[in-house]
């Protein structure tokens, strides 16, 4: 990691240095080691709270809406997961190209640093990464856990080293690499094994939860619109608070759809809610629906192909599908 | 103990069409009695249940003892639905809310001159009438008022038939652009104020559109004024009305509680965000 | 001081549940809020925090206000029943029972909020004291004592034992209700733990925090500084630090139509939002960059010029755990203060 950062470091300079770029939106240091906030550095500043390690997880593709609004060209650093976004964003025409240049960087997955609380580790003070080892100093002592144990809930499905757009790779990309390795649609199998009245039941339990602090669509880079129809005062449901249990579930419900085929199943949704509703389960339903009803798709793969939504063909299947997938009334 | 929150019945006993885009509307109890006594400058919280709650400025004067009155313009979701009330319609109405013009105070023996443009007009008529009823208290009023066109002035009939014709009143009526059978002032209200050789020991009250109140103050500053001579009437987004729910909030300042009402050398205190 | 073991602490809870509602850090579908106890609860004391506070208890999420009926053009008002009966909040940090004193003095000042004020009255607040602070933990910069937090009972856990101490008369005679679930004790235990976790609380990173410069600030010099430009900048607009935020006290008040009459609620309300403000004709903070700088100016600065130099803060931390790209109080006070690291 440290290398990576020095490499970037070195490279943002260049790119800064030569014109190519007059700012780049990078990850800035906090108060503790994982407390990572994205920041946008010009020339002018020099890079020395600029961080590149483990909790540099967040998506940065959507800041790219309103950055590419501004004067210049803005250096994007993207992981290979990142990079489907930003195509999606380009394919939407969501963000001028002309104004981006996007630097490909490697990733060998993200921690989560609540998954590292959940496992007991608190009053964290400083961590580091061994091997396949987190060491954390704390308040409590020396703490260690298993790296994979505390993976991002997104890297567990890695969707590889490759990046699906970029100006410039950093480094050359590794060869395939197994990163966690599950299936992502295991859970979704799981919740369609189930009973009706146990999805049910299981939706309810995480829903409820939901405090409406529309996290999960403010930072979505498929939640694009200007103005969302949960704040369009005139749509009847521009709510603040879950009014009751048919507006808890109908606000992700609602949000599943507008982003399908266009979620990349990026995973932004579930990192960032502060009730850890799985919500990335949901676009995983919908993508798993379409990939076997229309065939496999990734969004943000290219930045042309058209998604099953929005393309007709005659091989499409019938609306009446839903009355033999929908299960016994 | 009583919730301020919960508002009471109010019903519509007239609607007086003012312009094409502004109504005037009547309101009493139940009981036909007036909701509350209030101050010029206060306002209340009215609202159709399902549509929608706002503050709007009480037009009327305190010392109308029988009902008060609202000019309310058209202007989105709630406003729209008042403008086609009928007659006999009931809504909610609580308050008073913030305070007042200091009319017994710092007002008191002063000359005055009101400046308003457009529906601007309607929390300063309170006081022009709490201040024509009580006409001994006040040295000369001066009334500048002005509006995009002569049908787009509110209480046309009233300042014609009462104001102009009260004892050392003085209303000066402009329009933005000439208009056929209008033989008055044509030309803006920040440029008209300059023109009247107003005295300058006056004290002034003014509302309208921030552009408006912007070049009138320079106008006044540059013809001497200061900024604690004159006074104007925030309006922004409340829900509470008593200075709890944090949408007013202007530096430390509730505007629906330390306001509406400021001096503009208060208002220099305050972050720019009005 | 009376004790009760951990083993045997279901028979506490018991007790009060008998007479009173009675709320405690729960956890549900993994994660821990107050709520109210039941025989299938899976009550978690050992949670440092709850995701949202206990502000929840008396200024709720959402509260019905008012139903109207409405006919033709006649309208009928029919006001929502206040709280009435006693209910115990237990498991309070010492953090969240200062929030209440900061929430009253918005709610119980002049027009006092009868809905707040019906909670305040009929509520009992049971505080625990912390045996584990986090690194996010900064209450310390508000003259917070975790280990001796305010309420009208606090108690402690020590090893396998809960150890009870009333403070007022609320917390005495919720005390004489359910004494036989109890035993006499001394304080020995509960006075070791307290000096072991003050020496944790004096190696806490963000103690280091200097705040002392925003005491009798000028307002207007901290609104103007150019620091807002940057600390905002990657602000996503969302309601995460509002709504963990104990002391967040803005509100909305909305109208449902439930199809068999309107119903009035109150619900919590982010000035991060961008309809906060929003008028027919325009909203006066149109920059995120506002919206950002008045929230914390509001707890930093507005709030403080109020309320006897009080801030709007009582260093839980949870905006700093829970921000999606990691902003937070913490990082705006050093900021400004010109100590960024």
């Amino acid at each position: 990691m440290r290398e990576i950062r020095e490499l970037l470091v070195k490279k943002i300079n260049e790119l800064l240095e030569n014109g190519t770029v007059n700012r780049v939106i990078g990850w800035k240091a906090g108060d503790f080691c994982y407390d990572v906030t994205p920041a946008v550095y010009t020339k002018e500043d020099n890079l020395c709270d600029f961080l590149f390690d483990g909790f540099c997880g967040a998506n940065q593709s959507k800041y790219l809406i309103n950055e590419t609004k501004e004067e210049g060209k803005v250096l994007v650093l993207l992981k290979p997961c990142d990079s489907y976004s930003f195509n999606q964003l380009i394919k939407e025409h969501r963000i001028d190209k002309e104004k981006v240049y996007a630097l490909g960087i490697p990733c060998s997955g993200m921690l989560d640093i609540n998954k590292m609380k959940e496992q007991g580790i608190t009053g964290i003070l400083n961590i580091t990464e061994d091997g396949d080892k987190v060491k954390a100093e704390t308040l409590y002592g020396t703490k260690e856990c298993d790296r994979k144990d505390v993976l991002l809930e997104r890297c567990l499905c890695c969707k590889g080293s490759k990046h699906v757009a970029y100006d410039e790779l950093l480094v050359p990309e590794a060869e395939e690499k197994e990163l966690g390795g599950a299936d992502r649609f295991s859970k979704v199998a799981e919740l369609e094994a189930m009973t009706p009245q146990e999805r049910f039941d299981f939706w309810r339990t995480e829903l409820s939860k939901c405090i409406r602090c529309n996290a999960c669509r403010n930072v979505c880079p498929a939640c694009s619109c200007r103005t969302c129809v949960f704040d369009n005062a005139a749509s009847g449901v521009a709510a603040k608070v879950n009014a009751d249990t048919f507006e808890e579930n109908m606000f992700h419900i609602i949000r599943a759809w507008h982003v399908a085929g266009r979620c990349t199943d990026c995973g932004e949704c579930s990192r960032v809610c502060p009730q850890n509703i799985p919500l990335q389960l949901l676009n995983r339903k919908f993508i798993k629906d379409m990939n076997e009803l229309y065939g496999e798709f990734q969004a943000g793969e290219d930045s042309e192909t058209k998604g099953p939504l929005t393309a007709f063909t005659k091989e499409d299947a019938e609306p009446g599908i839903i009355y033999t997938r929908g299960g016994d009334r | 103990m009583s919730e301020v929150l919960i508002p009471k019945i109010g019903v519509v006993t007239d609607i007086r069409m003012d312009t094409p885009d502004v109504k005037t509307f009547r309101v009493v109890t139940q009981d036909g009695k007036k909701a509350f006594d209030h101050m010029p400058g206060q306002c209340a919280m009215l609202s159709i249940p399902g549509v929608g709650e706002a503050m709007f400025s009480i037009t009327s004067s305190p010392t109308n003892t029988e009902f008060m009155e609202f000019s309310i313009k058209k202007c989105g979701c709630l406003t729209d639905w008042l403008h086609q009330m009928e007659v006999g319609q009931m809504i909610t109405i609580r308050g008073p809310y913030g305070n007042p013009f200091p009319v017994d105070t710092e007002l008191k023996g002063k000359n005055l001159i009101f400046i308003a443009g457009g529906i601007g007009l309607a929390p300063l008529r309170s006081v022009i009438n709490y201040c024509r009823d009580k006409r001994d208290s006040y040295g000369t009023i001066d009334i500048v008022y002005g509006s995009r066109s002569a049908d787009d002035l509110v209480d046309y009939q009233e300042i014609i038939d009462e104001w102009e014709k009260t004892e050392g009143v003085n209303v000066h009526l402009t329009i933005d652009r000439e208009q056929e059978g209008w033989d008055g002032h044509v030309g803006f209200v920040p440029n008209y104020v300059k023109e009247l050789n107003l005295n300058v020991d006056s004290t002034v009250l003014i509302c309208g559109p921030p552009i408006m109140i912007k070049f009138t103050l320079a106008g006044l500053q540059e013809l001497g004024f200061k900024k604690e001579q004159v006074y104007t009437t925030l309006e922004l987004r409340m829900k509470c009305g008593v200075g709890k729910c944090g949408r007013c909030n202007v530096g430390s300042k509730y505007v629906c509680k330390d306001g509406p009402v400021f001096r503009f050398d208060q208002i220099d205190e305050l972050p720019d965000e009005y | 001081m009376l004790k009760i073991s951990m083993n045997e602490i279901d028979k506490l809870f018991k007790a009060i549940a008998e007479s009173d509602t009675l709320y405690l850090p729960i956890e549900k579908g993994d994660q821990i809020e107050f709520y109210a106890y039941d025989d299938d609860a899976k009550v978690r004391l050992d949670a440092l925090h709850t995701v949202k506070s206990a502000k929840d208890a008396f200024l709720p999420n959402c509260e019905t206000m008012m139903k109207f009926k409405v006919e033709g053009k006649n309208i009928e008002i029919e006001e929502q029943a206040r709280v009435s009966e006693e209910f115990v909040i237990l498991g309070v940090r010492a953090c969240d029972a200062r929030s209440f004193a900061i929430l009253d003095k918005v709610y119980l000042s002049d027009p006092v909020d009868t809905f707040y004020a019906a909670r305040r009255e009929h509520g009992i607040v049971v505080s625990l004291a912390c045996s584990k602070p986090e690194e996010t933990c900064f209450c310390t910069k508000f003259d917070i004592d975790a280990t001796e937090p305010e309420g009208d009972v606090i108690t402690w856990i020590v090893d396998d034992v809960f150890y009870w101490e009333a403070k007022t008369e609320k917390g005495k005679a919720l005390t004489e209700k359910i004494k036989a679930v109890f035993e006499e004790t001394d304080n020995t235990a509960v006075e070791k733990q307290k000096e072991e976790v003050k020496a944790v609380l004096d190696r806490l990173p963000l103690n280091s925090m200097d705040m002392e410069y925003l005491k009798g600030a000028d307002m207007m010099e901290l609104f103007k500084s150019p620091k807002w430009e940057e600390l905002y900048k990657s602000c996503l607009g969302c309601g995460t630090c509002t709504f963990v935020c104990p002391t967040c006290q803005c509100y909305d008040i909305r109208d449902y139509d439930t199809g068999h009459g309107i119903t009035r609620y109150r619900c919590w309300d982010s000035c991060m939002y961008k309809d906060f403000t929003m008028m027919a004709h325009g909203t006066n903070r149109k920059t995120q960059l506002e919206r950002f700088r008045q929230r914390f100016m509001h707890k930093l600065s507005y709030f403080p010029i109020n309320n006897d130099g009080e801030f709007g803060c009582v260093g839980c931390g949870r905006c700093i755990s829970k921000c999606p790209i990691s902003m937070n109080i913490t990082k705006v006070i050093k900021t400004l203060g010109g100590d960024s690291e």
